[in-house]
């Protein structure tokens, strides 16, 4: 038996010690949100945190995070009850095509956001490099990261700089 | 083209309790009546096959294209809701379930039996690109950039447009007042003399007894509402909190997980398997041996001929562990030596022989242009194999019981993957149904339905439903390639460096027809090409045959251009003086780009245009190169679908094209050593990410031309406005593909390569 936190709810599976922990939240806890892309930790489809950092639950044994908080994209908006400012930038961007990495490219910005609220260019490329979008809506999403930050963290001496930025 | 000469084309009928239907289906006789079971829930009334409206006055749209992204959906309900005046509020849309009425095949191909005004551009992908697919004639495929200009125009506008028309006649008889005192708006019928306004709710079944004009009013652009405006898409809130349900989320009781793995070597037989080991596995079930199909070639030949194991346990990860343990010895029936330099090499030879030689068009006289002229040109350019790499790899969930199957699934043709099926099965086609889901990713190869045959199979025998998931390795190792083609192109030039004459002959042809042919005015041309096949399954890759051609040409042109001693934008230019249409598209890329101004030493600007699925696309890229590194720093884009149904959906579609493009041409290959795919999953298949990804500027031009596709035109034109930059930049003339196989840090000073 192995007993996770997920989304603020404890949770205890029977499974092999060394299943993913992708397969844990998808086929036995029904979550479905994350996703399978690559199995090997190069697409970031099935980001998730763990304690608040984000990390690839398809290389991620379950029992390496045992009594670990997980949160997944069915908990991202939790704390602020309705949607994560991300998710409504996300929309307000048009950002999804086909939609099946998003999960995982919104909990990789999410988890830059908690840990650097103004981030740079270069910031958002080393937090995002790690997830592939085949649909190519990279401007998009680069575009409601900074919109998020922006709004979250208005700071007089960017705001010029990031407009511009926005702009260009 | 806006001609219904086809009496029936509209069809009406009564559904059991009252009520409308208005059929925009073909072609024989009224088979709208057999959708309203299918369609209708409680308290709504089927007004047209293409739209529902609730006692609430909501209108739902039924949609008979697959959602892969593109936003064709919304698109299309733009169209059908702005012909009808619905409010933009007050409209759904869903899915058309996979029944033949809603074959989108036999709207198109009506209009050709039916010998209506159909736009020639159609011809190839209602006829060519699907017809060799199926067969059986139903079908319901998202492909070919299709779903605005075929279905929309030739189906949303009219369903939408009739649909209006009946309601206004409905309330004429009602309110005794001339029709045409009747106007529309957000969904409710007006009489203004006499101040009386209704809900369309309200008519809908009054309606039914209305005979519709078999030639429906279409508005003019200038009374769109909702086309040509920028919508949210509907489908985007559920894509960014979970919700949204892919084919992979389909969760069903007592559901087991199986994972394949087919022959490595194409068409590869199973010798001898030992599943001892594999059997032993906690959590595995059962291991089913998945013989393979007979020959099958064109474009979607649909199933691969391999013979493949499934490994059945309960849960993925445990039928991949099983799947490990499989110790399986495979007959490659000959094909273990094949590699990518002998494909090449075969490639070679036939376009030496031209054996077999079929011409696409000959004009002119191009033997003697060659003797008169001042310079010749030659070059031959080649691109690789490359898979599509849909984000959520390959899987289908099937339950087969009792005589029927039925099979959940994200593809992007219910009803050829019902029919399918049925086929694999033994069953009637009735006995299959296609739940359709959302797809993370089609571009092409979810129109072969080889996966959701190994589904059925699977839950065939072993008796419960069965999650079938492909591993991104299978994904990448049995896919049905965008082939790899060879293209040998000759050129003559005048003494002022004038294009006297075009010729090339490239390796097999599919589909669409006009790929390879050239926009330019050139008096003596022969296009054709050679038949040289290899055991490599192939299939359609967004834009099909044009992704390689817009290469070929629009880099050789380039180099004419170089050789011209001409700007390549002039050159261009002057070559496309007699089309208007071009040069519009040309110049405006070239002006927002700045094109004439100076840059920077290392950096470089490249040009390309080229027309596909009935829209015209021009892109200016510019690159910087550091130290042998291609960094993709802007893309301006001018493009003219004819008019913008939904703004934002283009340009999104344009910047997808643009990097799906851009990872083909800078790291695309799929190469083929001992007869088997050697890539494997993103580490050596690479895609382009975030830091990579150049700023992408869009530039629309609603021409008021025949309405184009969108999802495929943006792609076949950054290969060659890249490589065109990189030339620029390097004088190294990118004559195949990838850019990543090149060695930039060489730098010659003189453009000597087209001499």
């Amino acid at each position: 038996m192995t007993t996770l936190i997920v989304n603020g709810i404890k949770q205890t599976v029977d499974v092999d010690s060394s299943m993913p922990l992708l397969w844990v939240l998808r086929e036995r806890l029904h979550l479905t949100g994350t996703k399978f892309g690559c199995g090997m930790a190069q697409c970031g489809a099935c980001t998730v945190h763990v304690n608040g950092k984000a990390i690839r639950s398809c290389v991620t044994s379950v029992a390496s995070v045992e009594d670990q908080e997980i949160t997944t994209i069915e908990g991202l908006a939790q704390e602020n009850d309705g949607l994560h400012p991300l998710q409504q930038a996300w929309i307000d961007e048009q950002v999804p095509q086909c939609g099946y990495c998003q999960s995982g490219q919104l909990m990789s910005a999410a988890a830059l956001l908690t840990n650097n609220s103004t981030p740079t260019d270069a910031d958002i490329d080393t937090a995002m490099q790690g997830n592939i979008c085949r649909c190519g809506m990279y401007g998009r999403i680069r575009k409601a990261i900074r919109t998020v930050a922006v709004v979250q963290h208005f700071d007089p001496a960017q705001s010029d700089e990031l407009k511009e930025k926005q702009n260009a | 083209m806006h001609k219904w000469t086809r009496r029936g084309f509209i069809s009406t009928g009564i559904i059991a309790g009252g009520g409308l239907i208005v059929g925009v289906t073909l072609p024989l006789g009224h088979r709208a009546p057999g959708l309203a079971h299918l369609v209708t829930t409680e308290g709504e009334t089927l007004v047209n096959a293409w739209v529902k409206l609730g006692s609430d006055n909501m209108a739902t749209v039924i949609v008979p294209h697959s959602e892969m992204g593109q936003g064709a959906q919304t698109a299309l309900s733009q169209m059908l809701a702005d012909e009808m005046d619905l409010d933009w509020n007050m409209v759904r849309f869903e899915e058309a379930p996979a029944v033949s009425e809603y074959a989108n095949y036999a709207l198109g191909k009506g209009f050709i039996l039916g010998n209506v005004d159909i736009p020639k551009v159609l011809v190839p992908a209602v006829d060519g690109l699907f017809l060799i697919a199926s067969k059986t004639l139903g079908l319901q495929v998202t492909g070919g950039s299709a779903s605005v200009r075929a279905t929309g125009v030739l189906g949303m506008r009219v369903a939408g447009a009739a649909a209006r028309e009946m309601l206004q006649s409905a309330a004429a008889d009602a309110w005794q007042v001339p029709v045409n005192e009747i106007t529309t708006e957000n969904s409710h019928l007006v009489h203004q003399p006499s101040s009386r306004r209704a809900t369309y709710a309200e008519f809908a079944t009054a309606a039914a007894e209305i005979t519709p004009s078999s030639t429906p009013k279409f508005k003019d652009p200038s009374e769109f509402k909702i086309m040509g405006q920028k919508v949210q898409r509907h489908d985007i809130p559920s894509k960014v909190d979970g919700s949204a349900k892919f084919a992979m989320d389909v969760q069903l009781p007592d559901m087991l997980y199986a994972t394949v793995q087919r022959a490595p070597v194409f068409n590869g037989r199973i010798a001898q398997l030992d599943d001892s080991a594999a059997r032993k596995v906690a959590g595995v079930v059962d291991v089913v041996k998945l013989p393979g199909g007979e020959d099958s070639d064109g474009l979607l030949g649909y199933n691969q001929n391999g013979d493949a194991v499934a490994v059945v346990a309960n849960g993925y990860w445990q039928a991949q562990q099983g799947l490990r343990q499989l110790t399986v010895q495979w007959d490659n029936t000959g094909n273990e030596s094949v590699t990518s330099e002998s494909i090449f090499e075969q490639f070679n030879r036939d376009l030496t022989a031209r054996k077999g030689r079929e011409t696409d068009t000959v004009q002119g006289d191009v033997d003697k242009a060659s003797t008169g002229a001042a310079r010749l040109v030659e070059a031959d350019y080649r691109v690789p194999f490359l898979a599509h790499a849909c984000m959520e790899p390959l899987n289908a969930t099937a339950h087969v019981s009792e005589g029927h199957c039925e099979i959940w699934v994200g593809c992007q043709n219910p009803l050829g993957f019902r029919d399918v099926v049925a086929d694999e099965l033994g069953f009637d086609a009735d006995n299959v149904t296609v739940h359709n889901l959302f797809m993370g990713g089609g571009f092409g190869r979810k129109a072969n339905p080889d996966y959701a045959i190994q589904a059925a199979l699977v839950s065939a025998k072993v008796g419960r439903p069965v999650q079938l998931i492909w591993s991104r390795e299978e994904d990448i190792r049995q896919d049905f390639y965008r082939p790899a083609v060879q293209s040998r192109f000759r050129a003559a030039l005048g003494e002022n460096g004038e294009l006297l004459s075009w010729e090339n002959t490239y390796v097999d042809k599919h589909e669409p027809i006009e790929a390879p042919l050239i926009p330019y005015s050139v008096a003596a041309q022969d296009i054709g090409h050679v038949a040289s096949p290899t055991h490599v399954p192939f299939g359609p890759w967004r834009s099909v045959d044009h992704s390689q051609h817009g290469f070929f040409i629009e880099s050789f042109i380039d180099e004419l251009a170089t050789a011209a001693r001409t700007d390549p934008y002039e050159y261009r230019a002057t070559l496309l003086k007699d089309k208007p249409r071009h040069l519009a598209v040309l110049q405006k890329a070239a002006t927002e780009a700045n094109w004439h101004s100076q840059l920077a030493e290392g950096r470089g600007r490249g040009i390309a245009i080229h027309e596909s699925f009935g829209s015209l696309v021009a892109q200016v890229v510019e690159v910087t190169v550091t130290e042998g590194k291609v960094s993709v720093d802007r893309v301006v884009v001018a493009v003219d679908a004819g008019f913008a149904v939904s703004p934002d959906g283009l340009t999104a579609q344009i910047e997808s094209g643009v990097v799906y493009g851009l990872t083909a041409a800078l790291y695309g290959e799929i190469s083929i050593a001992d007869g088997a795919v050697a890539q494997s999953n993103f580490h050596d298949y690479q895609a382009l990410r975030m830091a990579d990804a150049p700023l992408i500027e869009t530039h629309i031009i609603n021409s008021g031309e025949t309405w184009g596709g969108a999802g495929e035109p943006g792609t076949p034109v950054i290969a060659p406005a890249l490589a065109n930059a990189v030339f620029d930049a390097t004088g190294i003339r990118v004559r195949q593909l990838p850019l990543k196989n090149y060695d930039l840090d060489y730098r010659i000073e003189e453009t000597g390569e087209v001499a």
